[in-house]
């Protein structure tokens, strides 16, 4: 910060400065303390500062230089594939290495489908569990049940995976999904063949998956709305569930979307687990509980085997799709999020 | 021992705002100068400008020129080395909260690089005597944070922690304001004592202050400088009609 | 008359009444046991990993690579040291960058547009799919050099710690009161020095708190080292070779037809969710003892 300084001439002023009368006006001491000696020896560190704030400068534009990195090794990895099928590949479901012949749908619609289904089991939990914590739950639990929460975020991707191929994936094809095809099975999106793997996994591990932040997140969102809010409603003689229906969700509503938006961002990327149980068939069935695949998957299995570089550049054109969508997903949710929380400190998602 | 300080047409701004219009003033040696005057008068800013501090502010400007000893301050030396030789004391006692009680009033000395323990060792005991804490914390001055004392013993460790780098001006900006009427006494005893040996510059709002520790006192009012005098002359038989407001509390 | 018409909407609100409790009860009864679905899963799966796991722990599991494909025994060895010399790069990389760039948003380029930027870009940059990262740093590092490697894999990692620490390192230096900062300024510390001995160290535990939930995080990852690390069976140290890692093994492991190598990636799962668990709970607990104990 440079302030530039303008310097009048002094010489001659003396007469306008105020001066009370009979004061001694001496120079500077002659005696030096080892403190003031050393002190003055000692240089300006307007070097040093320079660059300090140059190198701190650096590391925060590496931020920029990284997604543009990303965004730029994405683009040029899959011009192959741009090139050879342009916009249609995003339509088109043919996934043949063999000859050479690629589609993203039955990906994208994986994805899609898998998030989707995600959303609709991990929402109204979501902001269950996050309503309780904020408004009925007795004082000596909340801190607890925050903490398992939080918790099952920091449970990695793989160990879900692990989890689901043993115990979720037995669970869904011997009880849950019998049910769903006797139940729903006239909607045709539940029925034979039952393999426990599918799309149908894939959704239940991904709502588990997202269930944390969406949860911590509206938890968030709910406790910005004012308290007068809440107030206001009680005085008006509401029930319990009307203070929280009229005076909360209704305030809140923008940044439960938000909240709502981040975990389909986080569902769309999540990788291991979604992998381990989706079934990794690129075809599309109209039944939930047949085998699907997802974008992210593809790249995790196939990415390392591809053989040839258009193989390859379809593959990280699919990354490319991914990384687009996420970062349109997460920036419209900031911004829903921030619009409801503005002023209060926002907690690292 | 401390300098003179000789301020000429001295100007400074907020953003757009005039805070201070062409001050000028000699405050001498090894005498303690009081500040004077109603709230936004610009006294803070005014002190705040010997040391270079008002520039911090992103919009804060100044223009002008302030001679410390024979150093002009704005052409002829660095913030930074400014502020090594005119110590401050803020309004709010302000340690640093993670430093003990020896690494606060050593840090003035440690942070610019001095290392002789020795040498620290005796300045801070120093410090610490001279800001009338000695006693008080010599038991446990590495064990206790600088945080843990009561307002007025961490206002007098903030003026001890000034005092280690020996500087030869102490800009003190209502250093009681924060403070009860027992630590406020002590505070005046110390400005007391210290000013034959540094020249002080004391902000203050409170008249009967003023006149208990400085040898003169000037009053600011809208960003001037309306009258600057021998204390007792302020108090018995200004010049200007609005100091006369002012200190019989006419004013406002 | 006037008594008719009272009595109408007195019935209309006793049934309505009697609508409006059970509808409080439903909604009471709904987030309760939306709460305790929620919970279940984690106990579950917490439980079950113990289970599992701490049965197939052993010494052999900590100093053992794995046992060739048919023979049993063997161990983890080998990816524990792997995800340690992985993290160790990653901390590296990301811990300084990631440090710097929270100050440069919040004491540098304050409230600044450059300093908006950055912290919208930090956000983008921690909603990237850690696979996307993994295809980035593989067209990156490992294409050019045609191998792969610990420090491609290192590199992935630490870029994903970047954004988190960034951002918590900027909150906590924004809770360090202006007071603070203006006393170091007073004392004529010059800026570099003010920023580093005063300002961070006071808001540090907060900020190695977000250093330990970004290391916690990556701890953990998968996808961004399939085609970087890439794996491997036996006991490497080079930052030059492919290396083992604790969760690629367990990925590995799991999706193989083996039931002895199942066993060993239940017992890897319990060891990085203990290394987790246990950063976290630090964490809750530093942070619970007042990020910024004693500051005014």
């Amino acid at each position: 910060m440079e302030i530039r300084i303008q310097v009048p001439n002094v010489a001659g002023e003396s007469e306008r400065i105020q001066k009370p009368a009979g004061s001694s006006f001496p120079d500077s001491g002659s005696s030096q303390s080892p403190a003031r000696a050393f002190l003055q020896s000692r240089r300006s560190s307007a070097f040093a500062d320079r660059i300090f704030s140059a190198v701190i400068l650096l590391c925060a534009l590496c931020i920029f230089a990284i997604v543009a990195l990303i965004l730029y090794e994405l683009v040029s990895g899959s011009r192959l594939s741009i090139d050879k099928f342009g916009v249609a590949f995003f339509f088109r479901s043919a996934w043949d290495p063999v000859n050479g012949d690629y589609g993203a749908f039955p990906f994208i619609y994986g994805t899609l489908v898998s998030s989707i289904l995600a959303l609709i089991i991990a929402v109204p939990l979501a902001v269950g569990v996050a309503v309780f914590l904020t408004e009925m739950c007795p004082g000596f639990l909340r801190a607890p049940l925050a903490f398992v929460t939080e918790l099952l975020a920091a449970i990695p991707s793989v160990v879900y995976g692990l989890w689901a191929i043993f115990v979720l994936v037995p669970l869904l094809r011997d009880s849950v999904n019998p049910f769903l095809i006797r139940v729903l099975g006239w909607s045709g999106l539940f029925v034979e063949p039952n393999y426990g793997v599918g799309m149908f996994a894939g959704g239940v591990i991904l709502a588990i998956m997202i269930l944390p932040i969406v949860s911590s997140l509206t938890r968030e969102v709910i406790s910005a709305v004012p308290q007068a809010q809440r107030e206001a409603a009680l005085a008006l003689g509401a029930t319990r569930w009307e203070m929280i229906r009229m005076g909360v969700l209704r305030n809140a509503r923008i940044g439960i979307v938000g909240a709502i938006i981040l975990g389909l961002g986080r569902a769309l990327g999540e990788t291991m687990a979604v992998t381990m149980v989706i079934g990794n068939r690129p075809e599309i069935s109209r039944s939930l509980l047949d085998l699907g695949y997802s974008m992210a998957s593809v790249i995790a299995n196939e990415f390392s085997e591809a053989s040839d570089n258009l193989y390859l550049s379809a593959l990280i054109e699919i990354g490319l799709a991914l990384f687009i969508v996420t970062i349109v997903v997460n920036a419209l949710a900031r911004v829903l999020v921030w619009a409801v929380t503005r002023g209060a400190p926002v907690r690292g998602a | 021992m401390g300098v003179g300080i000789e301020v000429s047409e001295l100007n400074a701004w907020y953003g757009s705002n005039h805070t201070l219009q062409n001050i000028n003033l000699r405050i001498p040696a090894n005498h303690a100068t009081a500040l004077i005057g109603p709230s936004g008068c610009g006294k803070s800013t005014f002190v705040r400008c010997l040391n270079r501090m008002h520039e911090t502010n992103p919009v804060g400007r100044v223009t002008g020129s302030v001679l410390i000893g024979q150093l002009d301050i704005y052409t002829q030396a660095s913030p930074v080395e400014i502020r090594r030789r005119v110590g401050m004391v803020f309004q709010r006692p302000n340690p640093f909260p993670t430093m003990s009680i020896y690494d606060n009033v050593a840090s003035g000395l440690r942070l610019n690089g001095y290392r002789n323990r020795v040498v620290l060792d005796e300045v801070v005991q120093r410090s610490l005597e001279q800001a009338a804490l000695w006693e008080e914390v010599k038991d446990d001055l590495k064990k206790k944070s600088g945080a843990s004392l009561s307002g007025g013993q961490q206002q007098r460790l903030c003026i001890a922690r000034a005092l280690a780098v020996d500087p030869e001006v102490m800009l003190m900006d209502e250093p009681a304001s924060a403070l009860d009427p027992v630590s406020t006494a002590k505070i005046e005893d110390l400005i007391f004592q210290l000013k034959s040996q540094y020249t002080i510059v004391i902000v203050t709002h409170n008249m009967q202050q003023a006149a208990r520790v400085a040898e003169n006192t000037g009053f600011f009012l809208n960003g001037r400088l309306v009258e600057f005098d021998a204390t007792h002359k302020i108090f018995t038989n200004p010049r200007d009609k609005r100091t006369e407001d002012y200190i019989t509390g006419r004013f406002g | 008359m006037a008594a008719r018409e009272l009595r109408a909407p007195r019935r209309l609100r006793s049934s309505n009444r009697i609508r409006r409790m059970l509808a409080n009860h439903l909604a009471t009864t709904a987030a309760v046991a939306s709460t305790i679905l929620v919970m279940a899963p984690l106990v579950a799966i917490f439980f079950y990993l113990l289970y599992k796991g701490a049965s197939s722990l052993n010494l052999a599991f900590f100093t053992r690579p794995p046992a060739p494909v048919g023979e049993t025994g063997g161990g983890m060895g080998n990816a524990i040291l792997g995800s340690a010399i992985l993290l160790g790069i990653a901390s590296a990389l990301g811990v300084p960058i990631g440090i710097a760039a929270g100050i440069y948003v919040a004491e540098f380029g304050r409230g600044g547009r450059l300093a908006n930027t950055i912290r919208f870009t930090a956000d983008v940059l921690n909603g990237v799919p850690s696979i996307v990262m993994g295809v980035s740093v593989y067209a990156l590092i490992v294409l050019p050099q045609k191998h792969f490697s610990a420090f491609s894999g290192g590199v992935a990692l630490g870029i994903m710690m970047i954004p988190t620490i960034t951002r918590t390192t900027e909150e906590m230096l924004l809770m360090v009161p202006l007071s603070v900062r203006e006393a170091a300024l007073g004392l004529g510390v010059p800026r570099w020095r003010s920023v580093l001995s005063i300002t961070l160290r006071t808001a540090s535990p907060g900020v190695i708190t977000g250093c330990m939930l970004a290391f916690a995080r990556v701890a953990g990852e998968t996808a961004p080292l399939l085609f970087t690390a890439f794996g491997n069976q036996f006991w490497s140290t080079s930052i030059n070779q492919p290396i083992a890692a604790l969760p690629l093994q367990i990925f590995v492991y799991a999706t193989s037809p083996y039931d002895d190598w199942h066993r060993l990636a239940w017992a890897g799962s319990l060891v990085l969710i203990l290394l987790i668990v246990v950063s976290v709970g630090l964490v809750r607990y530093v942070a619970g003892r007042g990020v910024l104990r004693g500051a005014s």
